[in-house]
């Protein structure tokens, strides 16, 4: 049945229906035009970008956090931009890449999850949450041949198993389920490295927001595309956690004094 | 050669009319009731998954009665609808309004085009925010829509309902337990029988929550609240 003056539309997904009925919305590069070779060269393209952001998993469940940096080329385009956020009551995401196309992706995936749980009247699982986001990522690829690199990094908790799960993805769509942490970004490989070598199964939520903020401080430390803690502005990292008892945020009180203490213990050792 | 038969248009929109209203008579009562903290919806529904009360957008719900899977269509659009809108530009521009005009425009162009009209009453109430007063919107099967204060009806025997509330109702928009007994009471007085908590779908938009404003009120809530 066509109803006149309403969207006609079959399907529960939004992202489809937008990609149909309204492309101008939704991650499509129609009638854009290719981007010249010597302008996608390194520090020429533009766009804000570059970025650490990381998941880990503790006993609760998962704390996802990310430093506040947006660089272009060579300049600081934003101190204080967002790259968590939260999906819905059980999931979030971070971000890496181009900062336009990143946010829209986030929220066109808030309201993707949204509407159909709206249509469906029951919520999408863990799993399809994350293979929705990966046909999104995959939806964005010829953007990525035009410089516009998004690469989200998905944390949920999986009500139905009763733990927190955290996948990342590639550029084509890929879909990966990691067992412990990750992290993505110009700095993802420092942070990944500090992970590495103080990740222990099971620790308690104060260690794993600890852990990520020293893991963001070393990427920072390491890698120009990612922001420390800027002291003078009072701006430090932003951080999620997501447990059985939905999303919450880090309060800023807990950021700056783990913050605060990751620093006084790198002061002590380096003087 | 045989002469196509005439029929006045007035003849064949009351044929249309009298068609539809008989379909949505032939179902059970839904209610919208203003209460303290936003729209109560109370719908006689003994079935606990194929619901007539569902949530469209932030602070607005939808109520269907009549053929199930035509209302289910509207609510599906009014969905789209309302999520397109608040995507395009943002949350606070999803009105209830702009909703119940898109039905409204809908159902009458359908009405009056197409060879069978649609068996449907619905309701689009939208609960105010920071002071605005609450909005509740009925429309009818042919399209023309009614602003409603205080409560609403469609339906069943919406009428006898409607006369039963209109005497009962107080003056101030009752508390949330208050207000379930009263369109319960009512319900249960035009069916001619009583209803179970099992059998009542019951949602509020409450507006003292954050965020999405809908919720359906759980059956062990709703005895809670209806125990003497």
């Amino acid at each position: 049945m066509k109803l006149p003056y309403l969207p006609d539309h079959d399907g529960s997904s939004f992202f489809d229906f937008v990609s149909m009925h309204h492309p101008e919305l939704a991650l499509r590069s129609h009638g854009m035009a290719a981007v010249p070779d010597q302008v996608r060269a390194v520090g020429q393209v533009a766009v804000p970008s570059a970025t650490t952001v990381l998941a880990l998993k503790y006993q609760q469940g998962v704390v996802i956090a990310g430093d506040r940096r947006a660089t272009e080329g060579f300049q600081i385009a934003d101190r204080r931009i967002e790259k968590v956020f939260k999906i819905d009551d059980w999931s979030a995401m971070a971000i890496a890449g181009a900062a336009g196309p990143c946010i829209e992706m986030a929220k066109l995936f808030q309201t993707e999850l949204e509407h159909y749980e709206k249509l469906e009247g029951v919520p999408l699982s863990c799993e399809g949450k994350a293979n929705k986001l990966g046909q999104m990522v995959k939806a964005n690829l010829p953007m990525v041949f035009q410089g516009l690199v998004v690469m989200p990094l998905y944390v949920g908790y999986d009500v139905k198993r009763g733990e927190g799960r955290i996948f990342k993805y590639d550029i084509t769509g890929g879909r990966y389920e990691e067992s412990d942490y990750h992290a993505i970004g110009s700095g993802g490989k420092d942070a990944r490295n500090t992970m590495r070598e103080h990740f222990k199964r099971q620790l308690s939520e104060g260690d794993a927001i600890k852990l990520a903020l020293l893991a963001l401080y070393n990427a920072a430390d390491d890698d120009v595309g990612t922001g420390g803690p800027d002291l003078v502005r009072g701006i430090y990292p932003t951080a999620k956690v997501v447990t059985a008892q939905g999303i919450a945020d880090v309060s800023d009180d807990t950021l700056r004094a783990v913050c605060n203490d990751v620093m006084a213990a790198r002061r002590s050792r380096e003087t | 050669m045989p002469m196509p038969y005439y029929v006045s248009p007035e003849q064949m929109m009351q044929d249309k009319a009298e068609y539809a209203k008989k379909g949505i008579a032939k179902g059970r009562s839904i209610i919208a009731m203003e209460y303290v903290d936003g729209i109560l919806l109370t719908a006689d529904n003994p079935s606990a998954s194929l619901h007539k009360v569902s949530e469209i957008y932030d602070n607005i719900a939808f109520a269907g009665a009549g053929k199930y899977s035509e209302f289910e269509n509207l609510r599906k659009a009014g969905i789209r609808h309302a999520d397109l809108k608040g995507f395009m530009y943002s949350r606070e521009d999803v009105t209830g309004r702009s909703l119940a005009n898109g039905y409204s425009q809908s159902l009458g162009t359908v009405f009056s085009q197409e060879m069978k009209p649609l068996e449907v009453e619905i309701l689009v109430v939208q609960a105010g925010a920071n002071h605005h007063a609450n909005e509740i919107y009925r429309i009818s099967f042919d399209g023309s829509i009614i602003d409603e204060k205080n409560f609403a009806v469609i339906g069943g025997k919406s009428e006898a309902v409607q006369t039963l509330l209109k005497e009962n109702s107080p003056s101030q928009a009752p508390p949330l337990d208050a207000a379930l007994k009263l369109c319960v009471t009512a319900l249960e007085q035009t069916a001619n029988q009583k209803l179970p908590p099992e059998g009542l779908e019951i949602a509020v938009l409450d507006r003292t929550r954050a965020g999405r404003k809908f919720r359906r009120v759980s059956i062990a809530d709703v005895r809670l609240i209806l125990s003497p």
